[in-house]
């Protein structure tokens, strides 16, 4: 047996081809034939809020070069309705979705007014210059208070802006809370940020008129679900239409959401024209028509005992979804319920409004509403250790969930619509681990240390459970082919994070094989049709669970035909290197690709396997070549489909200096332990920690939409989105590992893939809270708002001298 | 973000590129087009005309002797950061040019052009205005020197005419006893600045001849403010140095006109203007008073 390769360190195998620019993404595909191409552009909203009193494309129709330019009025059919709501939920009562192109009414700076398809792109964004739009601008709603206070609608038929209201309840939280020895209320707001893929949306499109098929190929986390929506849209059978993701730069969330306009737009060009349509997004376009999320604010309510153990918390908070709703509550579900982290609040209330603005439409971005519960809750501990003059450490660990109280229920039903069943943790050994990997215990001493050199320096700590692995299914599908080699594919699609890679590990393990015989194949609706995509960290868990699965009934297969052939009992067999053996007997072997001749009785002699397998002979010359409930080939092909979700979790610990004078703020040092169960590949798994860090990071210091009163966006490029780069990061971040099986799957794994974004904003709110003595309650926190808070607390402490502000404290004790 | 149509001259000489600028209205000069191609792009600026300079022959000298340092318009900002010569002459070219950008922008971009384009947040235009250089350019009406305090005349406008193109900056070399020192605060790394600020400050004996002090991002051009008046026979390490840098420092805010944008409010970028400028002024003292000690001037009185 070769060395087991599953929890190995094994180097990616997609790296050499994207280190050499040899990746293939959309905007590659058929450049080789660029006159055979036409390119898409889309006008764009420049008002957030208006009627479209008239649209003028005159000019624009006899153009050289312009091949077809699109109204509302020119699309019929399903294209004329509005998008899917893709997750409907009995909340949301008052559900809405764009049309394709804006029917009446804008509600967002960046919605799709009009389309045209040109030889190239230049010509297309020429055209978009001549078509002249009048509008009659309405006023606009931007930001959570203005949505609350409802002067002015988005949606005239949807009162108050309120597009959901949902309430979830554990015990009797308000009751519990008036019982409580101690109470604090706290305000607590995160800002609106985006996902932001080094690669936009693409689409490109090319309709087949000798076969009646269109092929789609798309930047997507999602091409089982764009095949689906493009085949209802055009009104084409399922059957005419396959969707392939090739190499994607990035999707963190942002490309589950679908169709966008642009797919159903650029595939309908393409059976128009006859020719291939190439949609791809430029940098302001993703700004301002993909989409964004984060922006909520929370009030919470807490109630708790003189060890700060929480006996009642009571969350209220507003969710921001922008102009529309195609992903439904998902974002503000996972809030809901994720925000308990590891903790169990005796009694627990929440309840939320999802609220619509005239801005960028909100769906899941990378920890989806979690990094806004981690916030609220981990600030709620906080301040229950400030107020109580106890250790934050100790605050968080008289409220843990204890290892021997797996599963737990936390009485609450999750964003899968199951109930939240934490499947297995230990996060007091968690908690132990975090304080000795960033030196909790010597962290007074060198801030006592660094204030007698005037410097200031805090620490902070942000713990949560991250519910991965949603289902409902996933499969895979193994193919051992006569070479030997082993053709693997499942639908979900792949945005970087290594699933060549970690899949292969997986089979290569099950089969016994040699790594580099295994290809892995994934987001090709023609490989693999049922499959549901890549979000909620969930493509290792389900995919991997599946391949695992697929390789086992190819496996079984195997040892079956070769026990056939040798003429051996099966349980005398063992897989070896990419063969089978008569344990004890090396000799007396097959190798799987024989044994992959041999399972198709059609055996043409084209290669030197199907040569080799002349010596061997198969069957029961008594059955049919293919027996009754078999089939022909070597392949196995199953899915997974788990009852639940599996809960990973993880703490971050940051250590932060704020200049006294600037004001900037720097992160010392940066520790996280993190639990996801068995891991694949630790390797991958702390490149996704380190990069969902990065992320983290940009979401606490750097990143937000700065949206204006009247909803014009002002930051829309990366020269003032303040993505971080590499120098922003800390160069070394200290990561540890706890490895707690999940009992909901084959190889005992949670998912990875958002974990690392979660904590980051609580930590170093906490760091800076810690660094500053007065509190921190609203990220992101660029120097400018640090120097502003230091300024109005300097007011505050000069105006009320008799009351000094509390040191590490953010709440205000209630009446 | 594609640019809108437009004619392309790519000049083999200065007299062509001068040519091809006086037959048209709008025409402009593309160099390292790290400033101007995204413009394009966007569509924020749509010129009829470009006129490429980046095949024309000995442009691209970076030349430092004992007057100061020379850059040809196609010097790249790394190319002048590379020169050891340059930065002995001129220290402060190179320690402000370490904050232009990152290396890939700086490998295109040149100095002369940044010069040009007089971005109030930009780093060159700041130190050529404090090091009182000069640029060179060559019109259909022959070469002329504009000095830098007659160079920056609004936000993104320099004084060089629709047909004139840049062909030489001056930055003087650093004279004896005289420190400098630089220092921004920027988002990221390589941003442009909320707020820098550069000084070369000119000692005698321990204490002040001659200081000035350079501001960029806190008013629509580039500001130098004389502090030679309020600092003359201080020693700027001493308490009551430091108070009179203080006051010296306040009087050149009145100067400063900041505005807020999405990155920083106008208080906060005043802020960093008090605090850059008290910084930066004391460390060229200091490294004057330094290079007086080691490479004491003939004639000194130290
Ligand atoms: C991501 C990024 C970050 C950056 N960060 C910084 C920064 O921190 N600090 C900073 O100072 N700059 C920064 N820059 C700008 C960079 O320094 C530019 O290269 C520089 O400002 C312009 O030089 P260029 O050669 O690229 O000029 P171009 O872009 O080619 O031209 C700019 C303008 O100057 C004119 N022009 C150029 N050369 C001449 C000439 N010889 N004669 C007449 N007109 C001329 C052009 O017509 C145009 O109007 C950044 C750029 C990018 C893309």
């Amino acid at each position: 047996m070769s060395t087991q390769l599953f929890g190995e360190k094994v180097p990616r195998v997609e790296d050499q081809r994207f280190l050499r620019g040899q990746g293939r993404y959309v905007d590659d595909v058929l450049v080789d034939t660029p006159s055979a191409t036409l390119h898409a552009a889309v006008l764009r909203s420049p008002h957030a809020h208006a009627r479209i009193l008239d649209i003028d494309v005159s000019d624009v129709i006899d153009m050289d070069g312009v091949h077809l330019v699109w109204t509302h009025e020119d699309l019929a059919g399903a294209m004329a309705e509005p998008l899917p709501l893709l997750i409907p939920h009995p909340a949301l009562t008052h559900g809405r979705t764009q049309y394709t192109l804006a029917k009446d009414t804008v509600n967002y700076v960046g919605e799709a007014v009009a389309f045209v398809v040109a030889d190239d792109r230049y010509l297309a964004e020429d055209a978009l210059g001549r078509i002249s739009v009048s509008y009659e601008p309405l006023p606009a709603v931007v930001g959570i208070e203005s949505a609350r206070a409802a002067e002015n609608l988005v949606h005239d038929d949807v009162p108050g802006n309120v597009a959901a209201r949902m309430e979830q309840n554990v015990g009797d939280a308000p009751t519990a809370i008036d019982a409580a020895p101690h109470v604090l209320e706290l305000d607590l707001s995160i800002e609106r940020s985006a996902a932001m893929p080094l690669e936009g949306r693409g689409t490109v499109a090319r309709w087949d008129h000798d076969t009646s098929r269109l092929q789609v190929w798309t930047s997507t986390q999602a091409s089982t679900g764009v095949r689906a929506a493009v085949a209802a849209k055009l009104e084409l059978d399922l059957g005419q239409v396959d969707v392939i993701c090739p190499d994607t730069g990035g999707g963190f969330g942002v490309k589950i959401n679908h169709p966008w306009p642009e797919d159903l737009l650029v595939t309908r060009a393409a059976q128009v024209t006859g020719q291939a349509v190439k949609f791809t997004e430029d940098r302001r376009e993703h700004f301002i028509s993909a989409a964004h999320e984060r922006a909520q604010e929370h009030h919470i309510r807490v109630g708790f005992d003189d060890q700060g153990r929480v006996q009642g918390l009571d969350v209220e908070f507003w969710h921001d979804n922008g102009a529309y709703t195609p992903y439904g509550l998902i974002v503000p579900i996972i809030t809901s319920t994720q925000l308990l982290g590891p903790y169990k609040p005796a009694n627990y209330r929440v309840r939320f409004d999802s609220l619509y603005t005239n801005t960028v439409i909100v769906t899941p971005y990378r920890g989806a509403g979690r990094p806004q519960g981690c916030f609220a809750m981990e600030r709620t501990i906080d301040a229950i250790a400030a107020h109580l003059g106890l250790d934050r450490t100790a605050v968080r660990a008289a409220n843990l969930i204890q290892p021997d109280e797996f599963p737990y229920d936390q009485g609450l039903i999750f964003q899968d619509g199951r109930p939240l069943i934490y499947d297995s943790g230990d996060y007091p050994a968690m908690l132990e681990k975090i304080r000795k990997l960033i030196g909790w215990d010597e962290f007074e001493q060198f801030k006592a240390e660094a204030e007698a050199e005037g410097r200031r320096v805090g620490i902070g700590l942000g713990c949560y459970v991250e519910g991965t692995g949603v289902g409902p299914y996933e499969g895979a599908h193994v193919h051992v082919e006569t070479s030997g080699k082993v053709k693997v594919a499942t639908g979900l699609t792949t945005q970087g994070q290594g699933h060549q890679t970690a899949f292969a590990q997986v089979v290569a393990d099950t089969l016994d094989v040699p790594m580099e015989d295994v290809e892995v194949v994934t987001g090709d609706t023609r490989r693999m049709s049922y499959s549901v995509g890549t979000f909620a960290s969930r493509a290792a868990v389900m995919s991997g669970s599946a391949m695992h699965l697929a390789a086992l009934r190819a496996k079984e297969k195997a040892l079956r035909l070769a026990a056939d052939a040798l003429e051996a009992d099966e349980a005398d067999l063992k897989m070896v290197d990419g063969s089978v053996q008569v344990k004890g007997s090396p000799s007396n072997s097959i190798a799987l690709g024989t044994l992959a001749v041999l399972s198709n009785p059609l055996r043409y002699a084209f290669d030197k396997a199907s040569q080799a397998a002349t010596q061997f002979s198969v069957g029961d010359q008594d059955k049919p070549p293919v027996d009754e409930d078999d089939e022909p080939g070597l392949e196995g092909r199953d899915f997974y489909s788990p009852n639940r979700s599996t809960f990973a979790s993880g703490m971050h610990a940051a250590i932060v200096e704020t200049d006294p004078e600037t004001a900037e703020i720097k992160i010392l040092r940066y520790a996280i332990v993190h639990d996801c169960g068995r891991m694949i590949n630790p390797m991958i798994v702390e490149g996704q920690i380190h990069g969902g860090m990065a992320q983290g990071i940009g979401g606490a210091l750097y990143e937000r939409m700065a949206y204006d009163d009247s909803g014009q966006l002002l930051n829309a490029s990366f020269m003032d989105f303040l993505m971080p780069y590499v120098t922003e990061i800390p160069g070394e971040i200290d990561v540890d590992h706890l490895e707690t099986p999940s009992p909901l799957n084959p190889l005992g794994i949670k998912g990875a893939g958002e974990a690392g974004v979660i904590p980051v904003s609580a930590a170093i709110a906490a760091a800076v809270e810690n660094a500053e003595g007065f509190s921190i309650t609203s990220m992101p926190i660029s120097p400018a708002e640090l120097y502003d808070l230091r300024q109005r607390h300097a007011e505050h402490t000069s105006t009320t001298s008799a009351r000094p502000p509390k040191q590490d404290g953010s709440g205000e004790e209630s009446a | 973000m594609k640019p809108a149509p437009f004619n392309y001259v790519r000049a083999d000489s200065i007299e062509q590129a001068v040519e091809a600028l006086a037959g048209s209205s709008d025409g402009k000069v593309l160099a390292g087009g790290q400033s101007l191609i995204p413009l394009l792009s966007m569509r924020l600026a749509g010129p009829s005309l470009l006129v490429d300079i980046n095949g024309i022959a000995g442009l691209d000298e970076v030349r430092a002797d004992s007057d100061g340092v020379h850059l040809g318009a196609l010097a790249r900002h790394a190319d002048v950061l590379a020169n050891t010569a340059a930065r002995e002459v001129q220290p402060l070219v190179a320690a402000a040019l370490s904050h232009v950008g990152h290396a890939t922008i700086r490998n295109r971009g040149t100095t002369v052009g940044s010069l040009v384009h007089a971005d109030a947040s930009a780093e060159m235009p700041l130190i050529l205005l404090l090091l009182a250089g000069s640029l060179d350019v060559v019109g259909p009406r022959g070469r002329r020197t504009i000095p830098a305090e007659s160079l920056y005349i609004g936000p993104l406008e320099s004084s060089l005419e629709h047909d004139e193109v840049a062909v030489e900056a001056f930055f003087p070399a650093l004279p004896p006893m005289t420190g400098i020192a630089f220092e921004e605060v920027a988002r990221r790394q390589g941003d442009y600045a909320l707020c820098g600020v550069g000084a070369v400050v000119e000692v005698d004996g321990g204490h002040v001849r001659s200081a000035r002090a350079g501001f960029m991002s806190v008013h629509d051009v580039p500001v130098v403010a004389e502090l030679t008046e309020h600092l003359a026979g201080m020693s700027l390490s001493t308490q009551e140095g430091r108070v009179v840098l203080e006051a010296a420092v306040e009087h050149a805010m009145g100067a400063l006109d900041p505005a807020a944008d999405v990155h920083a409010s106008e208080a906060y970028r005043a802020h960093l203007a008090r605090v850059l400028a008290k910084r930066v002024v004391a460390a060229a003292f200091s490294d004057a008073t330094h290079r007086a000690a080691t490479r004491p001037a003939v004639g000194s009185e130290a």
